[in-house]
């Protein structure tokens, strides 16, 4: 082994140094946030400010700012969103791999068809409109995120990949279709339905193109779209504080952005754990085998 | 995956669809809520579609409206596309952008991979993994917000590195023909963890009996890496690379929006076809024109996606999507 020390040391070193350029910059943002507005008009950003602060965090947690009601937009339409999305695409995944149903390889084609062939965002527009998907809470959990075709076909690989004597065997023993469904496949599958569980989670919380397309009011924005809105307006920062009652000094805009955009990733630190044992698993599979 | 459900039929007596409704009754009953879904939102979508002809009345919202009381102009909406100058624009961004994004990605996370895979310490691997994972999971906007805090004019690292060294700084955010590197970097930056992870699975699932034999004879460690390594993971590498180019005409919005936003000086190498559409439905209003570059869009699309499958199957047939 002594002869690849050298070999291993650079290796580790290009590692490491990739590593560091994913993490610094977020490092940066963290510390901005923490940074007292007038150092960062004197210095800039620094990864060492001369003076810390926690007023820009002190903004947005006095009652009543419009980034809390945002964060409680976001929470409310993942928890709900991803509840249902997990049951529609659970049970769909299901059907597909029952063997006993005859049609499933037509449904499977009748779920393919629009992967392949999109109509664009125009028609999907339209229909939300006709629906009346606009400008409240539905608007922001029905369209586009409800379900997935992908994470259905990924339920429905590992479903088929259980061995058909589960099935056999129950039936024999006099259980029906539901009782084999909810007792024996949904359980085995708890781990896959974790998996689209989380791809479904994020991709809620993550999302603001619904609030771009769909939402005009201000109440609905979810925290992602306002962190959108807040790059470019000042305005709504001014409006933040006047909510706080605060005396109108320099508005703490840059630590301000970042503090907004810092507490957008909270939930994403506190599935961490998780996501790495799921999420990945899932991305893997879904990759390498479709 | 019709060629997957092809193999998992089993030669079966043919059963008519109402007799196998009532006998998997339950089933299709669970079924049923994705299959309004589907059908509300992607098969209803196509007779929209017809709008691409026509010139949008507001009040002909209704498919029945579209179909019988349209107001048919033929291809008009394709030829001012077509003769504007942003088709070619948008067309070659979106090419080009995604593009780069293949070739760099690709070399990036599969580089990554094969280190990663050289190595034996664990914690080591195990804390670096987490954190190159992280920026995969936040969303577009916050890497917007990292993006500032490298690249603001007034207060950005970069800008403050430059007067350092004597330099002027820059307007990064007026510069459009840095961006596409830009854009390279925040994807790379975003993207190449997992990707690298997919990889890495790749190559822990191989045989790893090959490379004990090289090194009894004799290969050192770059060898096995290039030699076997590369090639065994190269049909992985491929299909991956099939299936991106099958997105080819579908630009990331998602990042394009966030990134750069409704900024005009950049639009010269960022604009792309989907942020096109969706300025010209939003700010425009124009419907017929942003369905015309969508159908466009999705038949090219669909072409690079069937075209893009037949070579995966070709080269490596168990790879093939579908």
């Amino acid at each position: 082994m002594k002869k690849y020390s050298w070999a291993n040391f650079f290796i580790g070193l290009f590692i490491l140094l990739f590593t560091l350029v994913c993490f610094l910059p977020m490092l940066l943002t963290v510390i901005v946030s923490f940074t007292d507005e007038m150092t960062i008009m004197q210095n800039g950003y620094s990864f060492f400010p001369e003076k810390w602060s926690l007023y820009a965090y002190s903004l947005i947690f006095k009652g009543g700012s419009s980034v809390v009601r945002g964060y409680m937009v976001s929470v409310v339409v993942t928890v709900i969103g991803t509840v249902l999305a997990i049951v529609i695409t659970g049970l769909t995944g299901y059907t597909l791999a029952n063997k006993n149903v005859y049609y499933r390889g037509a449904l499977g084609l009748y779920f393919f068809i629009p992967m392949v062939f999109g109509s664009g965002i125009v028609p999907w527009y339209l229909i939300c409109t006709a629906l009346h998907l606009r400008n409240n809470i539905f608007a922001l959990i029905v369209p586009n995120l409800l379900f997935n075709v992908f994470n259905m076909f990924l339920v429905r690989n590992f479903m088929s990949g259980l061995p058909d004597s589960l099935r056999e065997s129950a039936t024999i023993d006099g259980a029906n279709d539901m009782i084999i469904a909810l007792k024996i496949y949904f359980p085995l599958a708890l781990p896959v339905l974790a998996t689209v569980g989380l791809f479904y989670a994020l991709g809620y919380w993550n999302d603001w193109w619904n609030a771009i397309m769909l939402v005009e009011d201000k109440n609905l924005y979810p925290v992602q779209y306002l962190l959108l809105q807040l790059k470019s307006q000042i305005s709504m920062i001014r409006d933040l504080q006047l909510a706080s009652g605060a005396a109108i000094q320099t508005p703490p805009s840059e630590s301000l952005k970042m503090a907004t955009s810092v507490i957008t990733v909270g939930p994403i630190v506190l599935l961490y754990p998780f996501l790495q044992k799921y999420y990945v698993k899932g991305m893997v599979v879904g990759s390498v085998k479709g | 995956m019709s060629q997957a459900i092809k193999k998992v039929t089993k030669p079966q007596k043919r059963v008519s669809f109402l007799s196998d409704i009532k006998r998997n009754n339950f089933s299709y009953m669970i079924a049923l809520p994705a299959i309004i879904y589907m059908f509300i939102f992607s098969y209803m979508a196509y007779p929209y579609l017809l709008l691409a002809f026509q010139r949008y009345d507001y009040r002909n919202n209704t498919i029945k409206d579209i179909i019988f009381h349209g107001n048919w102009v033929g291809l008009d909406n394709f030829k001012f596309f077509f003769s504007s100058q942003n088709v070619f624009r948008v067309t070659y961004n979106t090419l080009f952008l995604n593009i780069l994004f293949i070739i760099t990605g690709t070399v990036m996370s599969v580089l990554l991979a094969l280190l990663l895979n050289e190595l034996r310490c664990k914690w080591f691997i195990k804390s670096t993994q987490s954190i190159m994972l992280f920026p995969n999971y936040i969303s577009w906007i916050m890497v917007s917000y990292i993006l500032l805090s490298l690249f603001s004019t007034e207060y950005g690292i970069a800008n403050q590195m430059l007067t350092a060294l004597g330099k002027n700084p820059v307007n990064w955010y007026a510069e459009p023909k840095i961006w596409p590197a830009i854009l390279v970097i925040m994807r790379i930056w975003k993207g190449a963890g997992m990707n690298a992870i997919i990889y890495l699975a790749a190559i822990t699932g191989m045989d790893s009996s090959l490379n004990e034999a090289a090194a009894i004879d004799g290969a050192n460690r770059f060898q096995i890496m290039t030699k076997i390594t590369l090639p065994l993971i190269t049909p992985t590498i491929v299909v991956m690379t099939l299936l991106s180019l099958g997105k080819i005409m579908y630009g990331d919005f998602g990042m394009i929006y966030a990134l750069v936003g409704d900024n005009g000086l950049l639009y010269s190498t960022t604009d792309i076809i989907d942020t096109y559409v969706f300025r010209a439905l939003r700010q425009v209003g124009d419907v017929s024109q942003s369905t015309a570059i969508g159908l466009f869009q999705s038949v090219i699309g669909f072409v690079m996606v069937y075209g893009s499958n037949w070579l995966a199957r070709k080269f490596y047939p168990d790879g093939a999507l579908y």
